[in-house]
């Protein structure tokens, strides 16, 4: 401890797992609306990931109460925020937002996407997986034109009102902090727009992971075209979270206010390393200039530098330090938010542990958890197949 | 025109879910909540029958009333019963039983009477290693009316911090009442009675103006010419005056 | 042929329209159930009605505390007493009221510092050379009137009484630490074996029985007033009256019903 800060402020209330719950609400986000781009807006080269990037997002979706749940003093009344949910509250809204989005767009969307698969896996298999993929269908096995043509502008209509979905998903969670005008480090308008960027860039890069790794897995070829708009895509989100980064810090320095003295103190000591090198270099920087030299699509003339095979290395690197930065990111806000004090003369420490209940080890587990559902997932639901119809569009 | 398949199954689905959660909410929700508010009512009848654990003056006083008109009549008249004696509720509620403690350690009294120059000036304060160190504090004081036994000649005694700031001054070898009027009802009634202050700048002039004869090492001025709007003291702090 | 032996006719195409309506009427179907989920009034359960406490009407008080700066001695009773009264957990972590030393330097440079919590008293400051002003400020949760911590409370766990009080509802609270968050003045902590959320109360067990909250029963030298904000003949009203009064961080419009006489403007 360094200065002075007020003594009920010594420990930190928001630690590890609060920091995971926005990193993975934001891959949810980001991830749907990588899809949305290809159902939407047309967007073809990205076709092959829109399966994935569904069942991604509703396989990050699925464990994201658990570090909420994790978190609570009393997680066995956590129902309470469905029954009484103080209207004046951002978090109360986490309930209606989260069950709207897991029900309302997410299931359906992956429910109408895959109901003919469904029905045929139903018709084809025996006995116990039968009944099991039959009741996936709900019963509903009309496999007529017209029926797939509901199902493909069902899937379009949800899609079309999943994107502000998302954008409220993950732009809650930045409210949540940005209302709190308590905490200067947190208080501002920028921060739900912030939150939202760089969710979109960590779902971006995410699936663009998944992607890849999966192929590698699974020995098929990566469909270059795909990947190289992926990486496009990642590389002009990245642009506009990183403006949208520097507006906040410049607006910050320019403002010079009260809290100014004590946040560059922390930036500067406590922060340095999750800020400046993670956040800002490994994060940004260098994914940056990774990305703008190797993606065709940034280069005049379309043409690609270097082989294939160079540039899913390229990528698949500079995704990585992509999620890394992203969550810095996170780390940054939530952590940074509470070591300095509202008194403004003083910081603290966050001591992280590596068992216990918001420890590194739960942190881990509950990262790799969603990767184990998704492997479910594409067990029951697959994403691909070689040759994907669907009623045109 | 038929529905889809689809449709009659998702709709029948979700109206199950809604109707699930109203069906909880009814259940679930305290009947007390809502009341007064978007709280649970009841949680404020139970906050408020928490037990008391500080019975206040008022109660000690019932019974204990001769120690408590001589305490109100004494310097310790702010000073409530329990702030040395402790949580006394139990005490109200079986005398027999419960005995309150009543300290007698120095460093009792000293927690509030030791020296510390944060504290209001004119608070009294003493060194607790130089004032009687070897004598519990009530062999001289009684705690509930606590006169001290000899009348404090120095200022000191409940100035401490400008006794101390003017001894490291070059002022330290006026008395207080060099420059300071103080009635004996100061020493009674501080605020009530107060000391005067010099009003005029002929008053530092006797030792400070360049044609002052007392005091030959005290710096000189004009006190003609020299901010002749000014009282003195109204720039230069007498306690600890900054001219080297 | 009747109608139902007749083949069926060949679907006809499903356009956007068709499917919009389809939507809009299953949409339809479910709104008014949507609605009674937020404004069904509840019913059951087995508690007892929120009634007053016999004799005691909250709804004609309004509690606020006074705290004058120039009288606090640093003494840490107050510290002391409210954790007695109020089983607040005895470790450095968690005050529902603490007390300050303020240590401005000649050169005005300010130090603070608060050894647990102000509970022992304060050790001397180092010297009295270069110290332009040195004072305590108590502090406490200030009971706003228009209160963040109630607001950002998802369940409605804190809450302020009719009668001004800001409390919390250990059966109710979900622990999810927001409040604490929302407090500009550090005044919430963590209860370390509940996990629920506390604070100060203002002693309300003992102002609804017309006692006073026990730091203010404590202190020695009368800094800190308890009364009512609006009522014209408490020791707050006085107290209001007589001095310059100033409440913390006025910039963020909590509204505090903290009020301090004397307060420097280092203070945070």
């Amino acid at each position: 401890m360094q200065g002075y800060i007020y003594p009920n402020e010594f420990e930190l209330q928001w630690g590890l797992l609060i920091v995971l719950y926005p990193y993975i609400t934001g891959l949810v986000a980001g991830a749907f609306i990588l899809a949305s781009l290809e159902r939407v807006f047309n967007v073809k080269e990205v076709q092959p990931t829109y399966r994935l990037a569904l069942l991604t997002a509703l396989a990050f979706l699925l464990v994201a109460p658990l570090p909420l749940l994790g978190h609570l003093g009393h997680p066995e009344r956590s129902y309470e925020i469905f029954l009484t949910p103080n209207r004046q509250s951002a978090m109360a809204m986490f309930g209606f937002v989260y069950a709207w989005y897991l029900t309302v767009v997410l299931l359906l969307e992956v429910w109408f996407e895959y109901r003919k698969d469904l029905v045929l896996r139903a018709q084809a298999a025996h006995g116990v997986r039968k009944w099991f993929f039959y009741s996936l269908t709900l019963g509903a096995t009309d496999l007529s034109d017209r029926s797939l043509r509901f199902d493909d502008t069902a899937g379009r209509v949800i899609t079309v009102i999943g994107i502000p979905s998302a954008f409220l998903l993950h732009g809650y969670v930045g409210f949540i902090f940005g209302s709190v005008k308590a905490n200067p480090w947190w208080s501002s308008v920028l921060m739900p727009v912030v939150f939202l960027f760089s969710a979109i860039v960590s779902g971006i890069a995410l699936v663009l992971i998944l992607y890849l790794v999966t192929s590698l897995f699974r020995s098929r070829p990566v469909d270059m075209p795909c990947v190289d708009k992926l990486a496009s895509f990642l590389f002009y989100a990245m642009i506009i979270d990183v403006s949208l980064e520097m507006l906040d810090f410049l607006h910050r320095l320019y403002e010079s206010e009260e809290s100014i003295g004590i946040l560059s103190q922390m930036i500067s000591s406590r922060l340095f390393l999750s800020l400046i090198v993670l956040q800002l270099v490994i994060g940004t920087l260098v994914p940056l200039v990774l990305l703008g030299t190797s993606s065709p699509a940034l280069r005049r003339g379309g043409t690609a530098r270097g082989s294939d095979e160079l540039r899913r290395v390229i990528y698949l690197v500079a995704a990585v330090l992509v999620e890394i930065g992203i969550f810095s990111i996170r780390w940054n806000v939530v952590v940074g938010g509470q070591l300095f004090s509202k008194s403004l003369r003083g910081l603290t420490v966050y001591k992280v542990e590596v068992l216990g209940s918001e420890g590194i080890a739960i942190t881990f587990a509950l990262l790799a958890l969603p990767l184990v559902i998704l492997w479910g997932l594409v067990k029951v639901l697959p994403p691909w197949s070689e040759a994907q119809a669907r009623p045109s569009h | 025109m038929a529905l889809p398949q689809q449709v009659p199954r998702l709709v029948v689905i979700f109206a199950a879910a809604i109707v699930a959660l109203v069906a909880a909410r009814s259940a679930l929700v305290p009947a007390t909540f809502g009341k007064f508010g978007h709280y649970r009512a009841a949680a404020v009848d139970s906050i408020a029958v928490r037990p008391v654990k500080f019975a206040g003056r008022q109660d000690c006083e019932e019974c204990h009333d001769d120690v408590g008109s001589k305490r109100l009549a004494g310097n310790h008249r702010g000073v409530g019963c329990e702030v040395c004696h402790g949580p006394q509720a139990g005490h109200v509620a079986a005398p027999s039983e419960v005995t309150p403690p009543a300290p007698r350690d120095r460093s009792f009294c000293a927690r509030c009477h030791a020296y510390n120059s944060s504290r209001p000036t004119g608070f009294p304060q003493i060194d607790p290693e130089t004032h009687n160190s070897l004598k519990p504090c009530i062999a001289c004081h009684d705690p509930h009316a606590p006169v001290p036994p000899v009348v404090p000649q120095e200022c000191g005694a409940c100035h401490g911090q400008i006794a101390r700031v003017k001894a490291l001054s070059h002022h330290v070898n006026l008395p207080c009442v060099t420059c300071h009027t103080v009635d004996e009802q100061h020493k009674v009634n501080p605020r009530a009675v107060r000391p005067t202050k010099p009003m005029e700048r002929a008053f530092c002039g006797q030792c400070h103006d360049q044609a002052a004869t007392r005091v030959k090492e005290a710096p000189r001025i004009d006190l003609a010419t020299h901010y002749q709007r000014y009282l003195c003291w109204q720039c230069h702090y007498p306690h600890y005056p900054e001219v080297e | 042929m009747r109608d139902e032996d007749r083949a069926p006719a060949a679907p006809a195409p499903l356009n956007r329209r068709q499917f919009v309506e389809t939507a809009l009427k299953a949409c339809g179907a479910a709104a008014p159930l949507l609605v009674a989920v937020i404004r069904i009034p509840s019913a059951g359960g087995q508690e007892t009605a929120g009634s007053d406490e016999a004799g005691y009407d909250a709804a004609s008080h309004y509690y606020g505390m006074g705290i004058d700066i120039d009288k606090c001695i640093g003494c840490g009773r107050c510290v002391a007493a409210c954790k007695a009264e109020n089983d607040v957990p005895a470790d450095t972590y968690h005050f529902n009221t603490w007390v300050e030393r303020y240590v401005i330097d000649s050169q005005g440079e300010v130090t603070v510092d608060s050894p647990n919590g102000g509970m022992d008293g304060f050790p001397p400051v180092t010297s009295e050379r270069g110290i332009r002003r040195s004072f305590f400020v108590p502090k406490i949760c200030n009971h706003c009137a228009n209160p963040p911590c109630v607001q950002v409370c998802p369940v409605g766990a804190t809450f302020a009484t009719r009668d001004g009080v800001v409390l919390i509802d250990e059966q109710y609270c979900i622990g999810c630490r927001y409040c604490i968050q929302a407090c500009p003045y550090g005044a919430r902590w963590f209860h370390p074996t509940k996990h629920v959320a506390g604070k100060c109360t203002l002693c309300y067990h003992r102002i609804v029985r017309g006692l006073v909250p026990a730091c203010v029963e404590v202190c020695p030298t009368g800094a800190r007033i308890f009364g009512e904000v609006e009522h014209p003949a408490t020791p707050l009203a006085r107290f209001m009256r007589m001095n310059d009064v100033q409440t913390l961080k006025p910039h963020l419009n909590t509204r505090p019903k903290v009020y301090y006489a004397n307060l420097d403007g280092e203070v945070r």
